[in-house]
């Protein structure tokens, strides 16, 4: 299969400063340059964002759905994690 | 995450694996506990082919629908309404790539998708097809077109395929705006003179079926629709819709002293509903055959941008490969 397209992109936006980027769409773009400038026009055109990280998608490594009940059950089991799990008697305060 | 590797990694997947009961089953039993479907989750083939063929029929009518618009932007009356209608028509180009974007997450390309639609394979809005002969259809179109199309819109921020779902989400945040500067447009005109005010009606005229033509066949002949609700991509029928759009928007054209072109129209004060009159069906499916006012017209301007455009394509491409290799040595 011949792919005339530009490679594709992943978008990420930082709203504001203080908040992390989150993940917004995609672009396809020639190269790193083009695609912070397309995802400014396609994702930023009412001021969404301060700062805008883009990678190319065959870069990303992302975890497999179908395993995701083995790969997650570690954490699964250790309730002990959680402050919920330990009792403190009445009257205790705060902690 | 919507990398195009790991899309037609999983497609092919479930190629070739057989979809069970079971499979069908869980995949049913996620979608009616509200959760969404990802990307890379297991999803029936035809869930898939259902998604990719709407997602890319809409980014497709966000293209198209640039340019019953531009036709005005050279003759918009003041600087005002020109750089309000430059910004509309800019979001119609970025709706078009959040919807491009996430049907692109079901494994087909941009490419492929561009082709079906220069090819003539796939579809786009019948709405599209009508030209815009006055200043008023500008209004016109914002008012009742992207009107019909954030009521068809805003139940779809709820559809079960997560990457839609968030399109959506930004669309319809982004489309208010559309509809409101069309109906200042309107009210604004029919303020004028008496001129003025009948460029209005008239834009209305020509409009008004046509918009309700856009929620699609009667509910009786919709093919698509029980399974599309089952999967929780439709959550209303487009009879439904319709019947939504029509008790919103009379209240709007009396307000601003138009009449619908529609001598069957009355209230029903018992359902609290607008009884309207028989659609023309006929011109729905001519148009959607490909049959309408503007139908080739739109394909070659299409057609012609797209090959226009190729050598900024190829130069941008060239640019980027000399680039690499300057760093490289």
């Amino acid at each position: 299969m011949t792919n005339k397209d530009w490679p594709l992109y992943e978008v990420f936006i930082r709203a504001k400063s203080g908040l992390s980027h989150r993940h917004a769409g995609s672009v396809h773009a020639a190269d790193d340059e083009m695609a912070l400038d397309h995802a400014r026009d396609v994702y930023t055109r009412r001021n969404e964002g301060v700062s805008i990280w883009v990678v190319k998608s065959s870069s990303i490594v992302a975890s497999d759905p179908e395993e995701s009940a083995a790969f997650f059950e570690p954490a699964k089991d250790k309730i002990y994690r959680h402050p919920t799990f330990y009792e403190i008697p009445d009257g205790v305060e705060n902690i | 995450m919507y990398t195009q590797g790991l899309d037609q990694k999983s497609s092919q997947s479930a190629e070739i694996k057989v979809e069970s009961a079971e499979d069908n089953a869980r995949f049913q039993a996620h979608v009616d506990a509200e959760e969404k479907i990802e990307p890379k989750d297991w999803m029936p083939e035809a869930y898939r082919r259902t998604l990719v063929r709407q997602i890319s029929q809409h980014a497709h009518s966000e293209i198209i629908g640039m340019q019953p618009e531009g036709n005005w932007l050279t003759r918009a009356p003041s600087l005002r309404r020109k750089s309000i209608l430059l910004a509309k028509i800019q979001d119609e180009a970025g709706h078009g790539l959040y919807l491009y974007s996430a049907a692109e997450t079901l494994g087909i390309s941009r490419e492929q998708m561009g082709d079906q639609l220069l090819a003539g394979t796939a579809k786009y809005s019948s709405i599209f097809n009508y030209p815009t002969l006055t200043w008023a259809d500008i209004g016109a179109v914002g008012w009742l077109v992207d009107g019909a199309a954030i009521m068809n819109q805003i139940p779809l921020c709820r559809c079960s395929y997560g990457p839609y779902s968030r399109a959506m989400i930004r669309i319809c945040k982004e489309e208010s705006f559309h509809q409101r500067q069309g109906y200042e447009i309107m009210v604004e005109l029919c303020r004028g003179s008496k001129e003025q005010k009948e460029m209005a009606q008239d834009a209305l005229n020509r409009w008004w079926w046509p918009s309700l033509m856009m929620f699609g066949p009667s509910d009786k002949d919709s093919q698509h629709s029980a399974q599309s609700m089952a999967w929780k991509i439709k959550r209303f029928s487009n009879d439904e819709l319709r019947q939504k759009f029509v008790d919103v928007t009379v209240p709007q054209a009396e307000f601003i002293g138009l009449k619908m072109p529609d001598d069957d129209l009355v209230y029903d004060e018992e359902s609290g509903h607008y009884r309207y009159g028989e659609i023309n069906w006929q011109e729905f499916t001519d148009v959607l055959a490909g049959n309408g006012q503007c139908n080739r017209e739109r394909m070659r301007t299409r057609r012609e941008a797209h090959q226009n455009g190729a050598w900024v394509r190829e130069a941008a491409q060239a640019h980027a490969a000399k680039k690499v290799a300057r760093a490289a040595a």
